[in-house]
């Protein structure tokens, strides 16, 4: 299950042969890892795999100790505010909405980069006509809104300088299942309308591979497996890996 | 009636303390112990300046404003290292070396004996001389530090002012430089805080170095949260309260010996009680 399974299209986003060291902790050992244009790739694995750190490694928050990270095949040091103008946003774990700032506001600061007001002004529509709950509550305090909205608010605050592509870490985490469907069908819907590629570290397997088109599947900071959906699940990997059995 | 205009003059520069600190502390979550720092450097600058150099209110304060910022973006190079309750530590001492410099630093600051003889200002030729005038001075600083402090956090940068509050990594995830806001708002809050020192000094007449130790800092720090954090009108509201409080007390009849004493416990105090029935103060939207 290592082979390369990718389609034609363009790398956009690269990291290969990634050491991240936290200490005497090598929270990635080696790993390589592609991402095309307008595909939506999971990033699977038990706890401490790796995959939230992948998303960091990218971003420039975490200690990349030796490896490359590429941008359209061309080597590049992450900083986070260079990241994001090159096209890259990354909505965090735990949503992480600024709570005492109303929802406009938490887009504003998402649109940081972009400056032209006018610009802002016409993403902001833009996200609001993907998130039309979003909408109704643009000038409510993020704080006051509900687990699922929030959820919805981190990414539309990633879209807001339309990245080429957005790196999402377990965006289901905390919320109820009808919540999560309902924020899987968004994110279908973000790559569909917009052609965004999608990297997203889910621990929920089954409703992830409903949506995605390819999967690497991390083990003690390395590419343990990758393939399509049908192809990881009829090979027994994830069992192996998630559970142990020989 | 002069009693009265005393009192508004000083909670005109207390307010415009407490608005300074509250763009710090409140609005950037900045838990600085250091204002009163700052408010040194200005009313310094005006005692040096105008009794040893000859220059005037005006030139002596901007000089203090440009000083004050000086030391605010070293303070904030350091102090921006570190978070939280370090932050604290950090800003702590900070007002323990300034204030050492004020006491020691004796062929300057006159070190102990203070600076007398610092002459009221002028203004177009007209010396501000009764307290009236000084009030008129005090309030039009008062107002203009009002409007900046208004448009400020009604600014986008005042947003990522927030921001950085609520949960500085996540900020930086968008593009935002957080080290440069905290050291641009921290040298804002100096500037301000040197205005009010240099009209101190120059009301007063006299600075010496214990109106700026850390207790001032602390007492700043004290009517930004009785006020409300992320509140400018808590300020101007928490410098009155704590302008007048003594002077209510005064009315009680404790005997001279234990009055002051019975200050520093009111204001205590309401300290606690605040953070045990109304942790963002009176009119604050944030809590500490």
């Amino acid at each position: 299950m290592k082979s390369e399974i990718r389609n034609e299209k363009e790398i956009l986003l690269k990291l290969d042969d990634v050491h991240v060291h936290y200490g005497g902790v090598h929270a990635l050992d080696g790993a390589s890892v592609a991402i095309d244009e307008g595909e939506i790739v999971a990033l699977m694995g038990p706890n401490g795999a790796g995959k939230s750190t992948v998303l960091k490694a990218i971003f420039g928050i975490a200690p990349v100790h030796s490896g490359e990270v590429l941008w359209h095949e061309k080597r590049f040091k992450p900083v986070p505010h260079e990241v994001v103008a090159r096209g890259i946003a990354f909505v965090p774990q735990g949503r992480r909405v600024f709570k005492y700032l109303t929802v406009e506001e938490n887009l504003e600061i998402g649109g940081f980069i972009v400056g032209d007001k006018k610009e802002l002004a016409r993403r902001m529509a833009e996200v609001m006509e993907t998130f039309p709950a979003l909408k109704a509550k643009r000038r409510t305090k993020s704080g006051t809104l509900s687990g699922g909205q929030q959820q919805m608010l981190a990414i539309a605050r990633g879209l807001m300088v339309d990245p080429k592509v957005l790196l999402l870490d377990e965006p289901s985490l905390g919320l109820a299942p009808k919540i999560v469907k309902e924020v899987f069908e968004n994110i279908k819907e973000i790559n569909e309308r917009h052609g965004t590629a999608i990297v997203v570290v889910e621990h929920n397997i089954k409703s992830i591979l409903g949506i995605v088109d390819r999967a690497y599947v991390l083990a003690k900071g390395k590419v343990a497996a990758q393939g399509k959906p049908e192809e990881l699940l009829s090979s027994g990997v994830l069992e192996k890996i998630f559970l142990g059995e020989k | 009636m002069e009693y009265l205009i005393h009192l508004a003059v000083m909670s005109s520069i207390y307010a415009i303390l407490g608005m300074s600190l509250n763009l710090v502390v409140g609005y950037a979550g900045l838990l600085s112990v250091t204002h009163a720092a700052f408010y040194g450097v200005g009313a310094y600058a005006v005692g040096i300046l105008t009794v040893s150099r000859g220059y005037g209110f005006f030139e002596a304060t901007a000089i203090g404003m440009v000083c004050a910022a000086a030391a605010a973006w070293f303070i904030g190079i350091v102090s921006g290292k570190f978070k939280g309750d370090y932050y604290a530590l950090v800003s702590f001492g900070f007002n323990i070396i300034v204030f050492s410099i004020f006491l020691n630093v004796q062929s300057v600051t006159r070190g102990p004996l203070g600076i007398p003889g610092i002459p009221k200002p002028e203004l177009f030729g007209t010396a501000i001389r009764t307290n009236a005038q000084f009030l008129i001075l005090s309030i039009v600083f008062a107002l203009l530090t009002y409007a900046i402090s208004q448009w400020i956090v009604k600014s986008s940068f005042g947003r990522a002012l927030k921001g950085i509050r609520e949960d500085e990594d996540a900020l930086r995830v968008f593009g935002y430089d957080t080290a440069r806001y905290k050291r641009i708002i921290f040298m804002i809050a100096a500037m301000l805080a040197a205005v009010a020192g240099s009209l101190f000094a120059s009301y007063i007449s006299y600075i010496d170095p214990s109106t700026f130790s850390l207790n001032e800092s602390i007492f700043i720090l004290s009517l930004v949260i009785l006020g409300g954090l992320a509140n400018v009108n808590g300020s101007v509201f928490g410098a009155i309260v704590f302008i007048l409080l003594p002077e209510i007390l005064r009315f009680v009849g404790f005997p001279p010996d234990i009055a002051a004493q019975m200050r520093q416990v009111a204001y205590g105090a309401i300290l606690v009680l605040l953070m045990l029935y109304r942790p963002q103060g009176m009119f604050g939207e944030y809590k500490l």
